[in-house]
């Protein structure tokens, strides 16, 4: 699949491994929740960095503890009308200040692009047949916003007019400097 | 009244034209209907029985007279000469094409109006007290509020694709006149010990086929921590509401299934993450929308109008249009009028553009330039001076708008039903217009006294049949249509569920089941009584002897 980044198509660093699937020297895996409860120190001792993959019934909540251990965590859409990964995008980002990228796999569609954006996804794996130039396009199809998210840009919106400064961040990782956001996964 | 800045201007003419791309990919193939199906639904475009079906917001159910006139023409222009106003306060327009959608999307821009998130699995348009900024017994008008919801909630990123839709209604009175406890949350104004204005909140309410009554789940939330504590509603129900089942996917069934007690305790714990976040509003920006909804300019005038009195007086007809249709306003001099939507063997909510355009004319002249819609789907003139009312119903019987049946019988709330519904099992709208005619004598409706009579043509309930005094359900038995009655619903402040009377009557006999159900209730009567009165007194017996027994 496809993985658009700042609406470009880039090269995929990462490698989704299926649960038999065995580990190789120099591959970078994504690895389910179950895989990676299982087989933790095995992984860790992987001298790779490790992705992690998360169905939209199993919530972030459960590995607040281990963020640091992952470089991706995958939230996978199973239908695009599916919309438990955003609420999981949020608290990885704004409560838990997950700092790596956040990757939305599955059915993921360009009109999904902005809720996604805005609820802290950088990565995007779509299909084969995607435009990077039809992604930046729905990007930037609605420009307005009328409320915070992830992205923080409540201070670009609505909220500007009154130059409402956000309250302070929880988490030291995310800046919320109104404009441009300087966290690393915002565009 | 609202209105929008260049913000929000931008907001509907950059989403009119996503919705333009969309129908193109939709009409060239890239997009399948069912890729295609969950935009369109967010922009409120259905696909009914017969046709496409357009459903407008009115948030909370107010227009200006500008956009009640584009409403008409709308009605002309690209549909059939009329629109229905439905139990959501919203319009809905039964023929419009595909490849006019996003004209007409973009004819609702010009003045300030949309379609999105009447439909889908969002966050949908927020409804409020049709009486607001008028009613006597109100803390503070529902529609900032109200505003506040619709704005925050237009394109949340998180909040788009909820297992199921989700609705909210806020009344800023004690009277409950929009029906918050059969809502998803519904919000009512409260003082707390030190008088500041705040909400309680209840959720889990609705019909359906699961109807439940809301709970409270918070005696009183400081008003500026509205937004952070819906956040944190919904995030829960995103997360935990079921999407395995349709049937089961609402917040009521999650509320009801780990019970209030235990989702109170959910939401109150992320509350605790995101009260002091981003999320809400600024006290300035509150203020900002308040200052839309500031009380118009009335003039001081006393408490009797001597005049209106008078005609009162001389003219019977007037007087029964009055005390029926026109209600106490908090301002000395000046009344609320209910334009009824219910004429005589008329269908539930229709209105023609004339009418339309006669009903913003009087606005226009006689009530500040405001109309409400009411979840009763009938038409509000909010702000009307006594001494106006005899021109206001003269204007209104040009307009044969002028039914004096304002909560009688015959001002029935019911759904579209087979006629046009691709959901519904039974037809409504038939036995609306046959109950109407059936007790077409006004003197005859005035001495059954307030009777709130409901009809669903199927189980989705979308004509509230569960909280009507008389609830009538309409359902397929082996192809043909019949009627399952129930008795004591009740949609305001006590609100309760009726309970079934006893086997469904068939299409031909169920209109005669409603009249036995009166002549019950007349003969049980005892001191002008309410119909809820007598049947908590007398039971369901007398009614089931009377429908039931053998002839």
């Amino acid at each position: 699949m496809p993985l658009i980044k700042d609406s470009q198509i880039v090269e995929d660093v990462w490698t989704s491994l299926d649960d038999g699937a065995p580990l190789a020297p120099g591959v970078w895996p994504i690895v389910s929740l179950e895989r990676w409860q299982a087989e933790r120190e095995t992984l860790m001792e992987a001298g790779v960095p490790i992705g992690l993959r998360l169905r939209s019934d199993q919530s972030p909540r459960a590995i607040a503890e281990e963020l640091e251990h992952f470089g991706v965590i995958a939230l996978a859409f199973p239908k695009f009308t599916d919309g438990r990964p955003y609420s999981s995008a949020r608290l990885l980002r704004e409560r838990y200040g997950f700092t790596g990228e956040l990757r939305a796999v599955g059915h993921v569609l360009r009109d999904q692009a902005l809720f996604l954006l805005r609820c802290g996804f950088d990565a995007f794996e779509v299909a084969p047949d995607t435009s990077p130039d039809a992604w930046r396009a729905a990007l930037a199809k609605i420009k307005v916003r009328y409320q915070s998210a992830a992205d923080h840009r409540s201070t670009a919106g609505r909220l500007s007019r009154k130059a409402v400064r956000p309250a302070q961040a929880r988490t030291p990782a995310l800046s919320l400097e109104p404009e441009p956001c300087a966290a690393s996964w915002a565009y | 009244m609202y209105r929008y800045d260049e913000f929000d201007h931008t907001f509907v003419e950059e989403r009119v034209a996503q919705f333009r791309e969309q129908v193109a990919r939709r009409l060239s193939g890239e997009l399948t209907e069912d890729e295609f199906k969950p935009l369109r639904l967010m922009n409120g475009l259905y696909l009914q029985l017969h046709a496409y079906m357009l459903r407008v917001a009115v948030p909370y159910g107010t227009l200006s007279s500008q956009q009640m006139r584009k409403l008409a023409h709308i009605a002309r222009r690209y549909d059939k000469g009329y629109g229905h106003f439905t139990t959501r306060q919203n319009i809905q327009f039964n023929w419009p094409k595909l490849e006019e959608a996003a004209d007409i999307l973009a004819e609702l821009a010009e003045v300030e109006m949309h379609a999105i998130q009447t439909s889908g699995n969002c966050i949908r348009n927020v409804t409020a007290d049709h009486f607001a900024g008028a009613a006597a017994d109100e803390i503070e008008d529902p529609r900032v509020t109200a505003e506040v919801i619709r704005q925050w909630s237009s394109l949340h990123p998180e909040f788009s694709f909820l297992p199921r839709k989700f609705k909210v209604a806020v009344t800023g009175a004690s009277n409950d006149r929009a029906a918050i406890k059969v809502h998803d949350i519904g919000l009512q104004m409260v003082r707390d010990a030190r008088g500041r204005a705040g909400f309680k909140v209840i959720v889990g309410g609705g019909l359906g086929r699961t109807p439940l009554i809301g709970e409270t789940i918070r005696e009183f939330l400081p008003k500026r921590y509205l937004l952070s504590y819906l956040e944190a509603i919904l995030r829960v129900y995103n997360e935990l509401g079921r999407r395995d089942n349709i049937y089961k996917a609402r917040i009521k069934i999650l509320v009801k299934e780990i019970g209030a007690k235990a989702f109170a305790e959910m939401v109150e714990k992320e509350w605790q993450f995101l009260k002091d976040w981003d999320v809400d509003l600024p006290d300035e920006e509150f203020a900002r929308i308040q200052a839309y909804f500031a009380p118009p300019p009335f003039d001081d005038l006393p408490a009797v109008t001597a005049s209106f009195e008078a005609q009162r007086f001389e003219n019977r007809d007037f007087a029964r249009w009055v005390r029926n249709n026109v209600d106490a306003h908090k301002a000395p001099g000046y009344a609320i009028v209910t334009v009824s939507l219910k004429p005589e063997g008329g269908v539930p909510g229709d209105a023609t553009a004339a009418q339309m355009e006669a009903v913003a004319d009087l606005a226009a002249r006689y009530s500040f330039d405001e109309i409400r819609v009411s979840h009763e789907q009938n038409l509000v003139l909010a702000h009307v001076r006594q001494a106006d009312l005899y021109a206001v119903w003269q204007g209104l019987i040009a307009a044969e708008l002028a039914s004096a049946n304002a909560g009688l019988i015959s001002d029935i709330i019911s759904c579209p039903g087979l006629d046009y519904c691709n959901l519904a099992t039974a037809r409504s709208i038939p036995v609306a217009q046959r109950i109407s005619r059936r007790f077409a004598d006004i003197e005859r409706q005035h001495d059954i006294g307030g009777l709130k009579l409901k009809i669903s043509g199927c189980i989705n309930a979308c004509g509230h049949h569960h909280v009507g005094h008389i609830g009538i359900l309409g359902v397929d038995k082996k192809g043909q249509e019949f009627y399952q009655i129930t008795l004591g619903g009740n949609a305001d402040e006590n609100a309760v569920l009726g309970r079934i009377v006893g086997p469904a009557f068939s299409y031909d006999t169920v209109v005669d089941a409603v009249e036995t159900i009166v002549d019950t209730y007349l003969g049980q009567r005892r001191n002008g009584e309410a119909f809820n009165q007598t049947l908590a007194r007398v039971g369901f017996d007398p009614f089931k002897e009377k429908l039931y027994a053998p002839h």
